[in-house]
């Protein structure tokens, strides 16, 4: 599998302030990749960078093997970007947009209106793509700049935070979406804050911290790696003694809220067969018993926390 | 296809004439000011300036309606654009700067010449003969194309404020009206004078305006041909290459 995207060494700056810092990463052809961090991180900067719409400092950014700053306009003719912002015209129609979209990329009239009529019926637009784009809601705006993304069909797709403040029903769309495309063999690169919307669709995910990547890795194998500590949270039919429970082999720390108990783990097999054990011995019965995993939200805070000066 | 290819750039360029047209200029109020300015620009000299024959303020209100309307809107399509943040969603097209300066350089040439045609109308419907007719075409072609350049030129400060650019643009665009042999014939004007309006490229238009309608001239028609397209060039590239420059300061 070929690199969709290959970054070596990106680095933008603005004044004092070093934005994005001597970053390198690549996506591969078809994957979904997830770019994590905070406000201020450097995401929609290096975003912006990758997507030829402001120049590094230094550093570079092939794009389906064009380099986006000696070869722009090659490098774009691949992609799609949908920004976080709806950036369509507003004072043109829905199917003015998409054929400017059309002009834009070369398209021939009569396949981009083929492509556009199929897209605006696929995001629910089709009834209303005469109306001007200024009486569009949120929702209507963003499945209308996925439309307009996609009417060329790119190979590669940027999004920044394509269902940031959507109701549920566009939300739904666009995801679903994204997932058929990247079953039709779509790279993606996608800017979100929402943990869950990265942790169901990405292939892999970059967290930034201060224009720097601080973790690259499969959501599942990133959680995983955060923590050599587990936690599992059990309750027992009866009041049993705490120093019992701190005592059992493996346990690091115990804590009680309300009737349930949260300890801390280093062998989660272990301490669970010495649950069962000592709860036979107490004459108590389990009723719950839950291994908490660390979750993306959990990995996110702990990679992107600031280190104290 | 070659999307960076240069007829294809060509035509990229061309849909955002139409797109820019479509916005921009097919509006009321802007055409309304397009006709309305110069025309009332004219009637106040015309009531000014009583011992000036007709035929020469005529010409003077060809040549004002031409630099007003292809620099009219020019200037703050690319504020708007920022502050809309379209220009961004342009950027991420493939699409040179190049070309999306020389597509609202397209639409702004049209809009001048479409409403400079009306000016013309009215010289004529005034009783003013049309000497050179195809002089007179070529040099609102050229001129047109000029002053669009010049509109785009004042639009490179990467601000996207269009109030900012508007205020630049008047403080520039009202002094060379009156450094360009519009009001004061050049024939009439000291050497200080004489001299700023050599580096004015409305003076020559208005010499082959003048031209087109009297039969008088005060440059050779020829070497006011050459300097409108030398001064086409040099604004053409100069804005071109100064938005390339500007451009990523407005995203």
């Amino acid at each position: 599998m070929s690199e969709a995207i290959e970054v070596t060494d990106l680095t933008k700056i603005f004044g004092t302030t070093v934005a994005v810092d001597h970053i390198s990463f690549s996506v591969k052809e078809g994957e979904i990749f997830g770019f994590l961090g905070p406000n201020g991180a450097g995401k929609t900067t290096t975003t912006r960078m990758l997507t030829g719409v402001i120049p590094p400092d230094s550093g570079s950014a092939l794009i389906l093997d064009h380099d986006i700053q000696h070869q722009p306009v090659m490098a774009k003719q691949g992609f799609g970007v949908v920004p976080e912002t709806s950036n369509a015209y507003a004072d043109l129609t829905a199917w003015q947009n998409l054929m400017l979209m059309g002009d834009l990329y070369g398209l021939p009239h009569a396949h981009a209106s083929d492509r556009a009529s199929d897209l605006l019926k696929t995001l629910g637009l089709l009834e209303r793509r005469d109306q001007k784009v200024q009486a569009y809601s949120k929702g209507m705006k963003q499945r209308l700049i996925l439309a307009m993304a996609l009417l060329h069909k790119p190979g590669l797709l940027f999004l920044d935070e394509p269902t940031s403040g959507l109701d549920v029903q566009s939300s739904q769309m666009i995801l679903s979406l994204l997932r058929d495309l990247s079953q039709e063999g779509t790279t993606i690169f996608l800017t979100t804050h929402n943990m869950e919307e990265a942790n169901r669709l990405c292939n892999r995910i970059a967290i930034i911290r201060s224009g720097k990547i601080v973790a690259l890795d499969a959501p599942e194998k990133l959680k995983a790696a955060i923590d050599r500590l587990h936690r599992i949270e059990v309750s027992f039919d009866r009041d049993i003694p705490a120093n019992g429970l701190a005592r059992l082999p493996g346990v690091v720390h115990v804590d009680r809220t309300g009737d349930k108990w949260q300890i801390t783990v280093e062998d989660r097999d272990l301490v669970i067969r010495s649950l069962v054990t000592f709860s036979q011995q107490q004459g108590a019965v389990i009723v719950t018993l839950n291994t908490l995993a660390p979750s993306l939200d959990d990995a996110f805070l702990r990679l992107t926390r600031e280190v104290p000066p | 296809m070659n999307p960076a290819g240069f007829s294809e750039q060509v035509r990229r360029a061309w849909a955002i004439a139409r797109k820019d047209i479509r916005i921009y200029y097919i509006k009321g109020p802007v055409l309304i000011f397009g006709i309305f300015m110069p025309v009332f620009l004219f009637l106040a000299f015309l009531m000014g300036s009583r011992q000036l024959p007709l035929a020469f303020l005529v010409s003077g209100l060809v040549g004002m309606a031409l630099f007003f309307t292809a620099t009219a809107v020019s200037p703050a399509i690319f504020p708007w654009e920022g502050q809309a943040k379209t220009l961004e969603r342009l950027a991420s097209c493939p699409i040179t700067v190049e070309a999306i300066v020389f597509g609202d350089m397209i639409a702004s040439t049209l809009f001048g010449i479409g409403i400079t045609l009306i000016t013309v109308i009215i010289g004529l419907a005034l009783g003013l003969p049309l000497l050179h007719a195809i002089t007179l075409g070529t040099g609102i072609l050229l001129a047109a194309c000029c002053f669009s350049a010049i509109g785009m030129l004042l639009a490179v400060p990467p601000t996207n404020t269009p109030s900012n650019i508007m205020m630049l643009s008047s403080l520039i665009k009202f002094p060379m009206v009156f450094i360009s042999g519009i009001f004061i014939p050049l024939e009439q004007m000291p050497p200080w004078g004489l001299a700023l309006a050599a580096f004015s490229p409305l003076t020559y238009f208005t010499d082959i305006v003048r031209y087109s309608f009297t039969g008088t001239n005060y440059f050779p028609v020829p070497g006011d041909v050459a300097a409108l397209i030398l001064f086409t060039i040099v604004l053409t590239a100069g804005t071109m290459y100064l938005h390339k420059r500007t451009m990523p300061k407005r995203m």
